[in-house]
């Protein structure tokens, strides 16, 4: 459904915009219906700049995204509008997202406003509490009330509803849950799990791996801006392959087991074991070790050669 | 040794006091790092704060804290001056910002150690095997906060914070901001701090449990200004008493764990309001087991040894 392609992103940085920064590099994964694929990486690795280029916030600056088989970049007006029907971001921080001088409701409202000023006030009440109802958030708790008013949990499910009123079939989360306690972030996690089995496509972005696990069907790792690894959460968490990704699960801070001070051995590069002359910048940039499991060279991104085998 | 007794702290605000830190007892014995967990708005950073300094809407209602024999005058913004620094540090919540960017850092080192009465060059030897401890190069002293990266800064403002030898530290959520492979750095060399003996005790702010894990020897429960619960850290992860914590460490998504095998709930409700606080025991509202007795506060009280529990149904 949503497909990326070889994309790309530089932004211009320094003085009179003459240095050029690699936020994205070459990443390509895909998106089917009711599948949730998790994009984990540490700040600075392009994550949400992924999320920003699928809902056209960022223009990407090489590669293409479809969605539906349609390049989204060649998206105008009334097609682009169809897009963001079908297409919604919920993002990091739910109190910023809000105008604290307007009451909370009002996102619902606007969304009546562009989308479907035809619709009746009954009808549109009934979608309300049927979408509000999706996220398990109670009307008369929330509704007319303004955002100081409400809890972060409340908010953020509040912006999934907004999403759930227009009829879409992906979801954008980007870091949806970091700023939740952990009695109620699970809540949103569950809500997601629910909206995936009704068939909804999720980007769960997230620098936390525990989370991207609970949920996702496809895990892609990412580091300054390229993936190192992808493929079925259970093949990646499972077996992990890249350096990077160890390094990062063996950091993860876990409840009964404690960390480890024991150095990680990597072993040969499986990228370089698997295309030995893969220095060949037309070769593919990820070697597929498994059937559901891709990994990039082991030096991919840091200034040394690859040691090879 | 840090002994806290019925400690009071209430927020000034137009509608009346948010009795944010109301009736906290607990100790810290010498060497040992507690972790400090609870939601937000638990009270978990007020009460790192009223052991260093009350800023102006804080308001100290009563109870006391004793720091190795002698009482901390909480109250008195003054008089506390000579305990911060020398008796009491803090590494601040949001560290990343609490370097002067004017200064290089060497320099606002050196500011900072002379306004206390000490010549830097008696501290400057100390200072250089300190930043080497935390792994960072001497030459960051010649470098201005904003050439250094976050994990950097973090490290800085903990061998500062540290650099004379305080009795009690308490670190404010220093890890929250970063990534996940700087925040191992961090958090073993903050662990590292207490093994060389440079700090006594610490406690660790935290709203993550299952990083004081790795690090803490006692982990501490708060929940709506009351403690919850404080045991050994091992215990409060395997046989928590409290409800609280029970739901707290069962929501908690870890590595491995998915949403089609094993489905975690979180806690049904929403902290109550603390304007005023409830009667009784404030997590009763979501307490699946509460019964008629919660109505009344139920007693921080030691259920077994080094293990306090304040809940009717675990003592």
């Amino acid at each position: 459904m949503l497909k990326l392609e070889g994309v790309s992103k530089t932004y211009k940085v320094g003085a009179f915009a003459r240095q050029d920064l690699a936020a994205v590099r070459d990443v390509s994964f895909e998106l089917r219906p009711g599948e949730v694929v998790s994009l984990i990486g540490e700040s600075g690795s392009g994550k949400s700049t992924i999320g920003r280029m699928i809902l056209r916030l960022t223009s990407t600056t090489s590669g293409t995204i479809t969605f539906g088989g349609k390049d989204i970049a060649t998206l105008r007006r009334g097609a682009l509008r169809d897009y963001y029907r079908e297409a919604q971001g919920v993002f990091q921080d739910p109190f910023s997202t809000y105008n604290p001088v307007f009451k909370a409701d009002r996102v619902l409202t606007m969304i009546r406003q562009s989308y479907f000023p035809d619709v009746g006030d009954a009808d549109w009440r009934t979608r309300v509490r049927e979408a509000l109802a999706a996220v398990s958030l109670n009307p008369d708790l929330v509704l007319d009330k303004y955002p100081h008013q409400l809890s972060g949990g409340q908010l953020q499910r509040l912006l999934i509803a907004r999403a759930l009123l227009l009829d879409i079939k992906l979801l954008v989360a980007d870091e949806v849950i970091s700023m939740l306690d952990a009695s109620t972030r699970i809540d949103v996690l569950n809500l997601l799990a629910d909206l995936k089995e009704r068939g909804l496509a999720v980007l769960f972005i997230t620098h936390d791996l525990s989370l991207g696990n609970y949920l996702a069907d496809q895990t892609v790792i990412l580091r300054r801006g390229s993936i190192v690894e992808r493929g079925a959460t259970a093949e990646v968490f499972g077996d992990p392959t890249h350096p990077y990704t160890r390094t990062l699960l063996s950091s993860v801070p876990r409840l009964g087991e404690r960390w480890t001070d024991t150095e990680l051995e990597h072993g040969p590069c499986r990228y370089h074991q698997l295309h030995p002359d893969g220095t060949d910048p037309a070769g593919p940039a990820l070697a597929a070790v498994g059937d559901d499991h891709f990994v990039a060279c082991f030096a991919l991104g840091e200034d040394r050669k690859c040691g090879q085998p | 040794m840090l002994k806290v007794e019925d400690l009071r702290v209430y927020y000034r605000s137009l509608r009346g006091d948010v009795q944010a830190l109301d009736g906290v007892s607990f100790s810290l014995a010498d060497k040992e790092i507690m972790g400090l967990v609870g939601e937000s708005g638990c009270g978990k950073s007020t009460l790192g704060k009223s052991l260093i300094r009350l800023d102006g809407r804080m308001r100290h209602v009563g109870g006391s804290a004793e720091l190795d024999g002698e009482t901390l005058p909480i109250a008195d913004d003054a008089r506390m001056n000579e305990f911060r620094f020398r008796k009491v540090s803090v590494i601040p919540q949001y560290a990343m910002s609490a370097l002067n960017p004017t200064r290089r850092i060497g320099r606002m080192v050196r500011e900072l150690v002379e306004s206390r009465g000490i010549r830097f060059p008696t501290v400057r030897a100390e200072l250089d095997r300190r930043l080497a401890l935390v792994g960072l190069d001497q030459d960051v002293l010649e470098r201005f906060p904003i050439e250094l990266s976050g994990g950097m800064k973090q490290r800085m403002v903990m061998v500062i914070s540290t650099l004379l030898n305080p009795s009690l530290l308490i670190a404010d959520e220093v890890t929250s901001a970063l990534d996940v492979s700087t925040q191992k750095a961090v958090a073993t060399a903050l662990a590292g701090f207490r093994d060389h003996d440079l700090v006594r005790s610490m406690i660790v702010i935290t709203h993550d449990v299952s990083l004081v894990y790795q690090i803490a020897d006692t982990i501490m429960v708060m929940y709506a200004g009351k403690l919850a619960e404080k045991a050994a850290t091992d215990v409060i992860v395997s046989r928590p008493k409290h409800p609280y914590t029970q739901l707290l460490i069962s929501a908690l998504p870890e590595v491995g764990v998915r949403y089609d095998g094993k489905r975690l709930v979180g806690i049904p409700g929403s902290p109550p309001s603390l304007r005023p606080a409830p009667t009784g025991c404030r997590f009763r509202d979501r307490c699946p087991l509460a019964f008629d007795k919660c109505a009344e506060q139920p007693p921080f009280v030691e259920v077994e040894p080094g293990h306090s529990v304040a809940c009717w149904k675990a003592s």
